[in-house]
């Protein structure tokens, strides 16, 4: 009854493809937008900002990036961690080597180093496929590891080999209070959100998907897996670099190598399977899933005033959110977008539903 | 009836939802530690960062019950401090930075005052939560571990590593092993091989380790091992190639009886192995039983071993069946460090407490305590701590207390000291402890404080 696009004609090409083309979705992401926004910093307390919003920002964006590649273009990678280290280290060294660089140019620049290693990691994709490949990027997890705990050259000669940047400045704005980190990372997400559907619907997000579907056919209609896929690899690596940059300097604010191991790698990989390969909604959903629960079970049983000891709490943390992932992929294999999707289906003929 | 479903579970999803986002939200509504509750409860909130699962549950187990531990001694026995309920909560963080971030996040507006002092548990934890430290004024005590240049209190205000760093620590060993040799001069040509942790804990002594080597003429070979060090073949076969003179160990949890039983395995003499203090406790030798004899390690102070104060954590905390873990463990090496590590954070807040009133006090005020500690023997003799370590007297500048260690010597069933006490060279130790906090400040493009002004301005 609510949600239903009859009676809303289009007159023009333009209006055909803009990016929401129903009225209600427009007005919905408008809404959230603006709740975002303005909503959340006044409802939300410092500690949800810091442990549970930061970082579900930042995360989505890599999940986003990893989406690209492994959702949209086919090609899986079990490195995306070594990326967005590559991002975060890149940052920090364009930081103190060249003073006064606009942070926003660090960004930019820092998904730019990622992006180049990204192909360099990509091009063993044009010779292997699936499980072969996944392996082949495990390489770039344990070169991107070894290198930032060996080279001291990388962080500054650091004696711990931990790096603690100085807090982010914009324009003269010290982004150190958990609202103003908020706002900082909410605008980049938006923006890297807008840049990854926007990419998705083109020709070059086409040409992933095509590669994705059937390789030799996609290359039969004239599409070149050469650039397909290095352009998957770059532009995956560059959300993952961005996302690094903004995991260290805005969410973290001292690391060593290790808060880029392995199992961010398989954490990024998990959010998308669970949200949803293929799609962008899905990676904040996945990136909510494996963010926020976690710490909301940790918590539970101190809400409820249920007495338990530390190590059984987090004991039963892992318990239950194992067998979450379980059931949410026996339940629902196309991943939580799938049910949003679902959801809206059903919206579209309720209250009368055949 | 599908709508019927449909319906209660999208209902079940918003009660879940709002439950967790209203208590997430309602977390700290105190926000501001600063403030002193003058109408709050008498109470003092002591925020316990442990490690009870994971790679490491073995070794941070018994700490995390030597700290909860006095803090209850501290209530059943005196009523508080001065009168000033202790209450703690216990936040799991599994080594992981992140998820130490979280639990400090997490606990730090608790309590009237809000949190009183952090004791991380963690060098990449320490690392993480030093920048926080500054905007909402909580003291970290890092009690023989932490930064080694956050000693220097003018550049790292609120960070306390107090008996000792792990550069103290490596300059212990280095002496001991050239007093071993004859002097310090005939260590020239030998080797010494630090197998450490790759992590900001294991990398910490090499900076000291590499100056001494400039200045002794001995050849320093670095062995990492990856997190959590189950796999230690390929630096053992180092090892057995190289043929170093004596191995520092500089390993945590799982990582440490695996060394052992390499070195057993590789025919490598434990008597020519050294532990740092997290290396060398029950939980490292006891997997290797008898053939883990002769293996030494660094103290910073105390050892095993029982006390008055244990035998009032035993009279008024286990006889009573409030115990945190198993009677036994009361004594063991790291029990007694989470045991004098939670001493450390309630005397602050005691010699806080004569300046500012007995109320419960912010952690500002306990920063100041800490800064002003001043446990003399006689101080130490009453709270049941003597023989387990020195005075400890703090100043704004110095943020150490102590940096004197001792040597212990596994013998098959239990530790026993082997050296006299050493102090840590401060003519060596001062100019890398001023130049590592120079570049940290430069970095962090943060003022230096000036210590010479407070006191003058009050």
């Amino acid at each position: 009854m609510l949600y239903r696009e009859n009676g809303q004609f289009k007159t023009t090409y333009r209006a055909d493809q803009q990016l929401l083309p129903i009225t209600q979705d427009r007005f919905f992401v408008w809404g959230v937008v603006v709740l975002a926004f303005l909503l959340v910093p006044l409802l939300a307390s410092d500690y949800a900002f810091r442990a549970l919003i930061v970082p579900f920002l930042i995360l989505a964006i890599a999940a986003i990036g990893l989406n690209i590649l492994v959702g949209y273009c086919g090609q899986i990678s079990l490195g995306h961690a070594a990326f967005m280290a590559v991002g975060a280290y890149a940052a920090y060294n364009l930081v103190i080597r060249v003073p006064g660089l606009n942070f926003l140019v660090v960004l930019v620049l820092a998904g730019l180093v990622a992006a180049l290693v990204g192909i360099a990691f990509g091009v063993p994709s044009l010779r292997i496929k699936g499980l072969y490949l996944a392996v082949a990027t495990l390489a770039a997890q344990f070169f991107v590891d070894w290198m930032f705990a060996r080279v001291k050259w990388f962080t500054n000669y650091s004696s711990s080999g931990s790096v603690s940047p100085a807090d982010v400045e914009l324009f003269g704005w010290v982004i150190d209070q958990p609202v103003e980190k908020y706002w900082f990372v909410l605008g980049v997400l938006v923006v890297m959100t807008l840049l990854a559907k926007n990419l998705v619907r083109s020709h070059i997000g086409r040409s992933w998907m095509a590669i994705r579907d059937m390789d030799v056919a996609a290359s039969v209609i004239g599409i070149q897996p050469l650039h397909a896929k290095l352009s998957a690899f770059a532009v995956s690596s560059f959300f993952a670099g961005v996302a690094g940059a903004l995991w260290g300097f805005v969410h973290l604010g001292a690391w060593e190598p290790l808060a880029f191991n392995i199992n961010l790698s398989f954490n990024l990989l998990f959010m998308i399977i669970i949200g949803g390969m293929g799609s962008i909604l899905g990676s904040y959903f996945g990136a909510a899933f494996i963010v926020v629960l976690p710490l909301l079970l940790n918590q539970l049983p101190h809400w409820l005033g249920i007495e338990m000891s530390t190590a059984m709490i987090s004991h039963l943390e892992f318990i239950v959110f194992g067998a979450l992932i379980v059931f949410f992929l026996i339940a629902e294999p196309h991943g939580l977008a799938r049910l949003w999707a679902i959801g809206k289906e059903k919206l579209r003929l309720w209250p009368f539903p055949h | 009836m599908r709508l019927a479903t449909f319906k209660a579970l999208a209902a079940a999803v918003s009660v879940v939802a709002a439950v967790g986002s209203s208590a997430a939200f309602a977390q700290d509504k105190g926000k501001a530690p600063a403030k002193a509750a003058a109408a709050g409860p008498m109470e003092q909130f002591f925020p316990l960062l442990v490690y009870r699962s994971g790679a490491y549950a073995p070794n941070g187990v018994p700490f995390a019950n030597g700290m909860q531990d006095y803090l209850k001694l501290i209530n059943a026995r005196d009523g508080g401090i001065n009168g000033v309920k202790i209450t703690f909560e216990e936040c799991e963080t599994g080594y992981a930075t992140d998820r130490g971030v979280e639990c400090y996040e997490r606990l730090k507006g608790k309590g009237p005052t809000g949190a009183t002092v952090f004791q991380p548990l963690s060098t990449g934890i320490t690392y993480a939560t030093t920048d926080k430290t500054f905007t909402d004024k909580i003291p970290l005590i890092t009690a023989g571990y932490g930064r080694a240049d956050s000693v220097d209190g003018e550049a790292f205000p609120f960070n306390f590593p107090l008996m000792g760093t792990y550069w103290d620590a490596a300059d212990i060993l280095v002496q001991h092993v050239g007093k071993l040799n004859g002097g310090l001069d005939k260590l020239k040509g030998k080797k010494i091989a630090l197998v450490y942790h790759d992590s900001p804990f294991g990398k910490e002594p090499i900076a000291l380790l590499q100056e001494r080597a400039k200045m002794h003429g001995y050849e320093l070979l670095l062995l990492p091992v990856t997190h959590p060090g189950v796999e230690q073949k390929a630096t053992w076969l180092q090892i057995r190639q190289q043929r170093p003179d004596y191995v520092f160990l500089w390993g945590w949890g799982v990582m440490n009886s695996t060394a052992l039983k390499e070195a057993v395995a590789t025919g490598y003499p434990r008597d020519k192995m050294f532990g740092v203090w997290w290396a060398s406790a029950e939980p490292d030798v006891l997997p290797v039983g008898a053939d883990a004899k002769g293996y030494q390690g660094v103290t910073l102070q105390h050892s095993a071993g029982r006390t008055k104060v244990h035998e009032d954590i035993l009279k008024h905390v286990h006889d009573k069946g409030q115990g945190t873990g198993p009677k036994d463990e009361v004594g063991s090496v790291l029990y007694n460090r989470g045991m004098i590590s939670a001493m450390l954070g309630v005397e602050g807040v005691r010699r806080a407490q004569e300046r500012y009133g007995k109320k419960p006090l912010t952690g500002e005020q306990v920063r100041w305590g800490l800064e002003n500690l001043a446990l003399d023997q006689k101080k130490l003799d009453a709270l049941g701590f003597a023989g387990m370590m020195r005075p400890i007297s703090t100043s704004c500048k110095e943020h150490g207390g102590a940096h004197a260690g001792r040597i212990h010597t596994w013998d098959g069933t239990k530790w026993n000291f082997s050296s006299d006490w050493y102090e840590a060279d401060q003519q060596i130790l001062k100019p890398m402890i001023q130049k590592s906090a120079n570049a940290y400040l430069v970095e962090k493009k943060l003022p230096r404080r000036d210590c010479a002004k407070e006191l003058t301005g009050g």
